[in-house]
């Protein structure tokens, strides 16, 4: 693709997709940001890795296997 | 709008709402009209901004105050515009609907007409969302490279190769549909 064909499309894609003129919002979107954050703190987010999903799949097999062992883990927490 | 106390960055740095406020007063025009570039629907534009800032807010601990706030949050801000691009359904790119919206061209060749320039609007919503944002920034908004380059996190060198890419499978895809530009 040469210089030419590359200003061609260039001019061609600035027609068919003017660029954009009105960026402003009029709206003051901070009470909507306050929402987000509210919703966010409220809820506790549990996303949870798959180590931590891992480790708690481990300590349940653990207890089920060994049910023994566990007044000697609450012994030594 | 680079010029905010160092005070008022390094409150929000430490997490204080009010520092915050007073950076989302200052740079939300910034942030709307950079993503409103991107994603071309104003309605998505705010979305997007309030999304932006509440990433910004949850990475408030990882900010630098030397680096200024524009830059870090108008990259904030193109990562999240980048992963609507990407997630985006069909109807919710180039449709009909965002091409009526879109203002009419000042100066447009009488050769061009609204057919090709609808095929070219919808061949462009086909690119690759990373090679669409570069364009859109580096050739229909005009924005300089170097902002360009800061905001995706790249260098002026892949922008410019983006750019090329993205405006040689354009034309590949023009000639399939029967255009020459």
């Amino acid at each position: 693709m040469n210089a030419d064909e590359r200003d061609r499309l260039k001019k061609l894609l600035q027609e068919a997709l003017p660029p954009t003129k009105n960026d402003e919002s009029e709206r003051d979107l901070w009470p909507a940001l306050l929402r987000r954050l509210d919703v966010e703190t409220a809820a506790p987010n549990f996303n949870w890795a798959w180590f931590d999903g891992a480790l708690a799949a481990a300590l349940v097999g653990a207890v089920a296997l060994f049910p023994a062992a566990i007044p000697v883990a609450l012994y030594y927490l | 709008m680079q010029n905010e106390p160092s005070s008022v960055l390094n409150q929000f740095q430490q997490g204080d709402l009010d520092a915050f406020e007073a950076l989302f007063h200052e740079h939300q025009r910034a942030v709307y009209g950079w993503i409103l570039r991107i994603v071309r629907n104003a309605a998505a534009a705010e979305e997007l901004t309030v999304e932006s800032f509440w990433r910004i807010w949850r990475a408030h601990a990882r900010f630098n105050p030397a680096m200024g706030f524009e830059g870090w949050a108008r990259r904030i801000a193109t990562r999240v515009a980048f992963d609507w691009l990407r997630s985006a359904k069909p109807q919710h790119e180039l449709t009909a609907e965002l091409l009526a919206e879109a203002a009419a061209p000042e100066v447009t060749d009488a050769a061009v007409t609204a057919e090709i320039r609808r095929k070219t609007a919808l061949a462009f919503g086909r690119l690759p969302p990373k090679l669409r944002i570069a364009a859109t920034l580096a050739v229909i908004e005009e924005q300089p490279q170097k902002d360009v380059a800061a905001a995706l996190g790249i260098s002026v060198a892949a922008v410019k190769l983006r750019v090329f890419r993205a405006l040689r499978l354009l034309r590949k895809d023009l000639q399939r549909e029967g255009i020459r530009p």
